[in-house]
């Protein structure tokens, strides 16, 4: 077991390495990319942050400040360097350290992906079970149905339609008036709610199909003939299959709120949700190198261990899966 | 033999689908009596496993059409609701499965699924009925029982997995065990040892068996009676003695012809051939009429009922008795020139 989770850390890092690389690529060396000078005299992030019609020192100035003018290897490792010792660098554009920043961001994030993922556990679970208890009734056909259309959604446009619907319409609810739940609890809730719905709805309907799926395909299984046929209640037999039809679940949860922890892009954009998701749409408009790295970097964080745990989690629920 | 135990009669279970109606069993009578085994025996497909699963009310009533009568212990099985079968799947009357490797939950200990199941039915505390269970593991011959339950299914190999399905099936001493292919899926070698083992159950706790298989090598051994269905009915119905040495029904010859090893006369290995019928348009006349080698004129125009000709048990074939037995010879004859 700990040489498992020590040989998965180690890979893990690889991969956080690996992704970093990938970004470090994307920016300096390809064509056209905002670090790649190519066939002109400067990097176009360079006369970017220098403003308007820049004079060559300012953009000279401006090169050396962020070092750009350092072989990319080289940028490569330092940058390396200081992130394993917390240092994700400065924000191109605000000189603020982006560690500080994006520690900054990610409790709205958190708190959007936490409250959204409970709320379509519930939701997904509770609908798909009952739908598959109540197959071919009335509610299987019309959850399913809502479910569908669940689905069919894009998440941006019912965002859209809900801020149109419930902040200009019914004005109960104020875009944009985001609070940290340290400060006001209330507020934060009043603020959250709206988004956690919007961001849980897809989710729920991809759960409870999911969900009612598992329960039907682990209902035909001979083990559950054999919990009725030795004179289990009807309720113990769910409990059976239950636990098997829910356990996969756990491992769409846990890789599913590993890559919102990352930032909900398009719920945080359009409820001006300040975490790591607009966060990170800004500093991709401004070619902010740092910044776009320092998010990028967390979101794979979250990913690659939500993986982990998920793995682990699974060899605990799962008495046939070992570390291996 | 003892007293009846289970009484099917007239039993019909037909699943109406989209491509038609499913006549998986049609019109199905036996008896079962305390301390003997009775072997049910046919090819796949033959409505072995829906007969019995229909008896202990494990096919969905929604999704069949079932009529007839399944008396067990004063009862009327299939008059019974959900809820009042409960108190008997398990208790009077348990089953054992064909696949003892999808049978266990997987994420189960075995030991918690027997104590469940002994739970379910009497009130005893946790540790009773631990005790219990490892009385029962012990007496179905699994090694170190006390350590074993604490396994989980795939810590198990195939034949133990059969053995912990058959002690939990023993948990309340019932009076009928119904064992639906219980070495199918198993080595020769375990087979042999499992099919032991319920007839050593048998005997000693004088209960009734079914045995169900779709070789009757398997049945020659250990059943006192035999019925052989085919598509949906009973084709021939006797004594282990009367269908071995004077089978009347030529698709009991087939199964005879086909058993590998038998250690009668003769060694001549010969598959029935063709393919049992669909369920959904079963032939007119004898359903096995299209691949018997003795039809003839009224086969396939008049079902032939079951019953006794004259040659000592039920059977359901138009061939006169006389026909039967001289048939039956020849073929028997045939394949000891060939062996020799
Ligand atoms: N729920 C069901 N719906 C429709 N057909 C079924 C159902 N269950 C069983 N059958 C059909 O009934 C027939 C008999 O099945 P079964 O009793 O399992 O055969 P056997 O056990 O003799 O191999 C098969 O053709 C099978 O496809
Ligand atoms: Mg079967």
């Amino acid at each position: 077991m700990t040489q498992y989770l020590i040989r998965r850390t180690l890979w893990s890092i690889t991969m956080l390495i690996a992704v970093t690389a990938l970004v470090f690529v994307i920016f300096f060396l390809l064509p056209g990319a905002a670090g790649n000078a190519g066939s002109g005299k400067y990097p176009p992030v360079a006369v970017r942050i220098a403003g308007k019609q820049p004079s060559p020192a300012t953009i000279e100035a401006i090169i050396d400040r962020l070092g750009l003018d350092r072989p990319v290897h080289e940028q490569f490792f330092s940058y390396l360097g200081n992130a394993a010792q917390g240092d994700l660098g400065y924000s191109y554009q605000t000189e603020e350290p982006v560690t500080q920043a994006v520690l900054r961001r990610l409790p709205p994030t958190i708190g959007l992906a936490l409250g959204a993922s409970v709320l379509w556990l519930l939701i997904g679970c509770t609908i798909g079970v009952i739908s598959a208890l109540k197959r071919r009734t009335v509610w299987d056909r019309a959850s399913m149905i809502g479910a569908l259309a669940g689905v069919s959604m894009p998440v941006f446009w019912i965002g859209l339609m809900a801020v149109f619907f419930f902040d200009s319409r019914l004005q109960i609810y104020d875009t944009g008036s985001y609070v940290p739940f340290t400060s006001n609890p209330l507020q934060w809730l009043s603020v959250m709610w709206l988004p956690w719905i919007v961001l849980a709805l897809t989710y729920a309907a991809i759960y409870s199909r999911m969900v009612r799926g598992n329960m039907l395909e682990v209902g035909g299984e001979d083990y559950i003939r054999t919990a009725r046929a030795k004179g289990l209640t009807e309720r113990s037999v769910i409990r059976h299959q239950l636990r098997s039809a829910l356990t996969p679940v756990v491992t769409m949860y846990g890789l599913d709120l590993g890559l919102l922890l990352g930032g909900a892009i398009i719920t945080e954009n359009i409820f001006n949700i300040p975490g790591i998701g607009s966060y990170t749409v800004t500093a991709i408009a401004q070619q902010n190198l740092p910044v776009i790295l320092g998010t990028t970097v967390i979101a794979s964080f979250f990913i690659i261990f939500s993986n982990l745990i998920v793995d682990v989690f699974y060899a605990i629920l799962d008495p046939r899966v070992t570390y291996s | 033999m003892g007293e009846p135990i289970l009484e099917v009669k007239d039993l019909k279970v037909h699943f109406p689908t989209p491509d038609g109606v499913v006549k998986a069993v049609d019109g199905l009578t036996f008896t079962v009596h305390r301390g003997e085994t009775f072997g049910i025996v046919g090819e796949s497909g033959s409505g072995k496993s829906v007969t019995c699963l229909t008896a202990l009310g494990l096919i969905k009533r929604e999704s069949a059409q079932i009529s007839g009568e399944v008396l067990f212990e004063g009862h009327d099985l299939l008059k019974l609701s959900n809820e009042d079968l409960r108190p008997i799947r398990g208790k009077g009357l348990s089953m054992i499965f064909q696949d003892p490797f999808a049978c266990l939950h997987p994420f189960y200990r075995v030991g918690d699924q027997i104590i469940e199941a002994i739970q379910c039915h009497d009130s005893c505390d946790k540790n009773e009925a631990k005790n219990r269970t490892i009385g029962l593991l012990d007496a179905v011959g699994i090694p170190q029982p006390d350590d074993r339950i604490r396994d989980y299914p795939h810590q198990f190999s195939g034949g133990m997995r059969q053995r912990a399905m058959i002690a939990m099936a023993l948990a309340h001493n019932p009076s009928l065990l119904i064992a639906d292919e219980p070495t199918t899926a198993l080595d020769v070698t375990v087979q042999a040892q499992i099919l032991e083992l319920i007839d050593h159950i048998k005997q000693e706790f004088n209960i009734g068996v079914i045995l169900i298989t779709h070789d009757l090598g398997v049945v020659a051994d250990v059943a006192q009676s035999v019925m052989v269905m085919y598509a949906g009915r009973a084709v021939e119905y006797g004594s282990r003695d009367e269908v071995f040495s004077g089978p009347l029904h030529p698709y009991t010859w087939g199964l005879l012809e086909s058993i590998p090893n038998i250690d009668r006369k003769g060694g001549r290995l010969v598959p029935i051939e063709g393919a049992p019928p669909s369920l959904i348009r079963v032939p007119t006349g004898c359903a096995f009429n299209p691949r018997c080698p003795h039809r003839f004129d009224p086969c396939d125009k008049d079902r032939p009922e079951l019953l006794d000709r004259g040659g000592g048990h039920p059977e359901a074939c138009h061939l006169r008795i006389e026909d039967k037995k001289r048939l039956w010879n020849e073929r028997e004859a045939g394949r000891v020139e060939v062996a020799s």
